[in-house]
């Protein structure tokens, strides 16, 4: 309780949100922002329902992430659990990329392609289609609670829920069979995930687009933290050039009555009140600043309009302002970003990028496993040969049945047979059928003479008979019980 | 920090208006800071929380139990639904193996192995006390891995072995062989001499006057059950004598406490306490263990050496 004698109010340590009502503008940018959200959104909605020929034994969805069954498939690659290092290098590739970008052209990636600005972008563009451009949105808000007003915001929100559940919708089809899954969705018979995930996610895209907006970026998002971090003298940032504008003055005609005194900057707010995060870029570069370049369109537009060249809010790295400010002129564009730092990174990403091509293409679908069985270790023979037993498996990864044939070499006097097949001496190689995309364990039986090292190691291989030479080994122990004196009486 | 103390009532704290605890620390003094709404909420909703699940769970402990909830939810119970529910989906698969006769199992692979499999589970609870975890056996408990058998390795003989045993006494059908014991029948230096007979054949030492002499007693005394050859016979359950394999022991002290005392190894008999099912599993699972033999040639049903299952 403040105290009577001290009429000082109490300083206030929250600021509650002051509301954005960005005002619509057309140019270059907000063209090329146009073109990268349909891009984007289109790859988002239409990748699950592309088709993607992979015979019989596998599904046909191009681009699936299929849990249930532990396979993820991409066009012409599929990956296996075991091979989950590819996708680790995706996503290191992803972050050496996030990181190449930026410090070749600064926070691209928050001002154009990320979801979050995206999605919001969508839900302001509804926003200004249903409610009006910035003062009419600004009317409304302020206008007390009516038919008219009800009636608006229930349309602009059924549009944000329509677009939240079409957003949560195609997540889930990534997972299944897009055509199945949304028979069964709509059937009202998908798995309970299907729906619970959906919820999360119309959820999450209806509040972040519709009401957190810029504060995922400023508050939530630790990327522009990182990002800010990152850039450098020679990154491009959006940058109002002080310089040129300052001394700014309010209007047109106060400008034209002393422009020697003046600069170029007329305070008309434009820049402001394009911006989807609030800001005045004028204040200088700050964490709100997704660079989306909405103010240069805005401010070029004014800049034409009182016949000052463009530019005056533009893309200009820190060290292309002090030369500016200098007198000098802005390097050109290419050797800002093809510098050693970008250069350094584009080698990283593409070098993990093309080893990553060399093992895909290199790597073999046929994959065999072999353990020595421990309990037990040996077994006598009654014709006093030793056998020891193996678990092996053999991984079709193929999605077609393959006839392998499973050999063992380097053990002499040896003879394989299976728990289903008979021993026949000298038989060296066992041939079976692995079903197409699939693990085959079989339990080899091994046998050699009792006389030899009580370790000897040797190897099995596992070869396809359909002309595809490639296959794999392994090298194992075969072991024999250690004889120290024979006993002779 | 405007400290004012001459005023009565407690102190605030100016630039937010919220009164002092009264604790400083180093000229660090402690605001009454309300705790914010959304902790208070969260807490009153655990605190809701936990007044539901005590009446809906067993909770509170009383002398003998806990209260039981009025869900009727019990562990135990969880436990009997959930493992209810793995018979039921195991039945078909069972109500098969039952019905086919074992030595048909080999020509249905999907089968096969799931007898496989649940042989290998009802061995873990019904065998390795004698075979061992990895049916190794012990001195006086046979290596069930192996190609020796005393009764015979295709599936129909295991399977026979295994439902009515070996030496039940209260049971006619039971597997039963009886080799004397020799002592008070064989004098010291025949037994040792037949001994070294047995080590003879079964090429641990060479032959010379002592194992000749125990070919004779051998031939006399051993040849109508273990064969002149010493190679033993499945009618009656005879080891073969000439292998490595030696159920306890090839060594020369052991073969005469053998000769003199006798074996008289008993294996209970499963059919009256395990399902038939159960009985065919172990069976398929023992024969899968490396040793198993074909069917025998008038019920063979195509076993080949490929493909594996």
């Amino acid at each position: 309780m403040p105290q009577p004698s001290d009429p000082e109010p109490p300083v206030a340590l929250y600021a509650k949100r002051a509301a954005v009502y960005p005002k619509a503008i057309d140019g270059v940018f907000r063209r090329l922002k146009w073109a990268i959200m349909a891009v984007t959104l289109t790859i988002y909605y239409v990748t699950p329902w592309l088709r993607w020929d992979r015979g019989p034994f596998a599904p046909d969805q191009a681009v699936l992430v299929d849990l249930a069954h532990r396979r993820f498939y991409m066009f012409a690659i599929e990956i296996w659990p075991h091979e989950f290092y590819y996708v680790a290098g995706l996503l290191v590739m992803a972050g050496i990329g996030l990181f190449l970008v930026t410090s070749a052209v600064g926070r691209a990636w928050c001002g154009y392609a990320c979801p979050q600005t995206v999605w919001t972008d969508l839900f302001q563009h509804v926003e200004r289609w249903i409610d009006g451009d910035r003062n009419a949105q600004l009317r409304l808000d302020k206008a007390p609670w009516g038919p008219a007003k009800i009636a608006r915001r229930l349309t602009k929100w059924s549009v944000w829920l329509l677009i939240a559940v079409a957003t949560g919708g195609a997540w889930i089809f990534y997972f299944a069979d897009a055509p199945t899954l949304a028979r069964a969705f709509v059937g009202g018979h998908a798995p309970m995930v299907a729906y619970s995930t959906v919820g999360v996610l119309t959820a999450t895209t209806f509040i972040f687009g519709g009401f957190m907006r810029e504060q995922v970026c400023i508050y939530m998002c630790p990327w522009p933290r990182i990002q800010t971090a990152m850039l450098d003298e020679k990154s491009l940032i959006v940058t109002y050039k002080d310089w040129r504008g300052e001394p700014r003055t309010h209007g047109l005609k106060k400008a034209q009555d002393a422009p020697a005194k003046t600069g170029d900057c007329i305070d008309c707010l434009q820049c402001v009140a394009v911006c989807p995060t609030g800001i005045d870029i004028r204040e200088g570069p700050q964490i709100g600043c997704i660079t989306c370049a909405l103010c240069i369109d805005a401010c070029d537009k004014v800049m034409a309009q009182i016949g000052k060249p463009r530019g005056l809010i533009d893309y200009c790295t820190l060290d292309d302002a002090a030369a500016e400010q200098a007198g000098g002129t802005a390097k050109p564009a290419l050797r800002t970003i093809f510098r050693p730092r970008t250069l350094i990174y584009f080698t990283i990403w593409a070098a993990i990028g093309c080893v990553m091509l060399f093992a895909l293409n290199a790597r073999t679908r046929l994959d065999l496993n072999v353990q020595h069985d421990r309990n037990p270790v040996y077994v006598q023979l009654s014709d006093g040969m030793i056998r020891n037993n193996y678990t092996i498996k053999v991984r079709n990864m193929e999605t077609r049945p393959r006839d392998v044939s499973l050999r063992v070499d380097g053990l002499p006097g040896a003879t394989v047979w299976t728990s289903d097949g008979n021993r026949v001496d000298g038989v060296r190689q066992i041939d079976l059928t692995v079903p197409a995309d699939s693990v085959q364990k079989v339990r080899l039986f091994v046998a050699a003479p009792a006389q030899g090292e009580a370790r000897s190691s040797f190897t099995i291989t596992a070869v396809a008979r359909d002309g595809d030479h490639r296959g794999d080994s392994d090298r194992i122990v075969f072991e024999r019980p250690v004889r120290s004196e024979e006993e002779m009486d | 920090m405007a400290k004012k103390p001459t005023e009565t009532g407690p102190r605030v704290d100016q630039p937010t208006g919220t009164e002092f605890v009264g604790h400083e620390w180093d000229g660090i003094e402690e605001l009454n800071t309300p705790l914010p709404r959304w902790w208070l909420l969260t807490f009153y909703a655990t605190v809701i929380w936990a007044i539901a699940y005590t009446v809906m769970f067993p909770a509170w402990p009383m002398i003998s139990r806990a209260t039981a909830g009025i869900t009727g939810w019990t562990s135990h119970g969880q436990l009997a639904a959930e493992l209810q529910a793995q018979q039921a989906k195991r039945a078909p698969v069972i109500a098969a193996i039952a019905a086919t006769p074992i030595e048909q199992l080999t020509a249905k692979p999907q089968l096969m192995s799931a007898a496989i499999e649940g042989g290998k589970a009802a061995f873990k609870v019904n065998c390795v006390q004698c075979h061992g975890s990895g049916a190794a056996g012990s001195k006086g408990y046979p290596n069930l891995n192996d190609d020796d058998w005393l009764w015979g390795g295709d599936l129909k003989a295991i399977r026979y072995t295994l439902e009515h045993g070996i030496r039940n006494p209260d049971h006619a059908a039971t597997r039963q062989s009886q080799m004397p014991a020799f002592a008070g029948i064989l004098n010291d230096a025949d037994v040792a001499a037949v001994v070294a007979h047995v080590r003879t054949i079964s090429k641990q030492r060479p032959a010379d006057g002592l194992s000749q002499k125990g070919a004779a007693i051998f031939a006399n005394n051993c040849a109508v059950c273990h064969g002149a050859d010493g190679k033993g016979g499945r009618q009656v359950g005879a080891p073969n004598l000439t292998d490595g394999i030696w159920l306890y022991g090839g060594d020369s002290a052991t073969l005469t406490e053998t000769v003199l005392k006798s074996r008289q190894g008993v294996m209970p008999r499963w059919g009256h306490k395990l399902d038939a099912a159960t009985i065919t599993m172990l069976a398929a699972y023992v024969h899968a263990l490396g040793g198993g033999e074909a069917n025998p040639a008038h019920q063979k049903v195509a076993v080949t050496n490929a493909p594996a299952k």
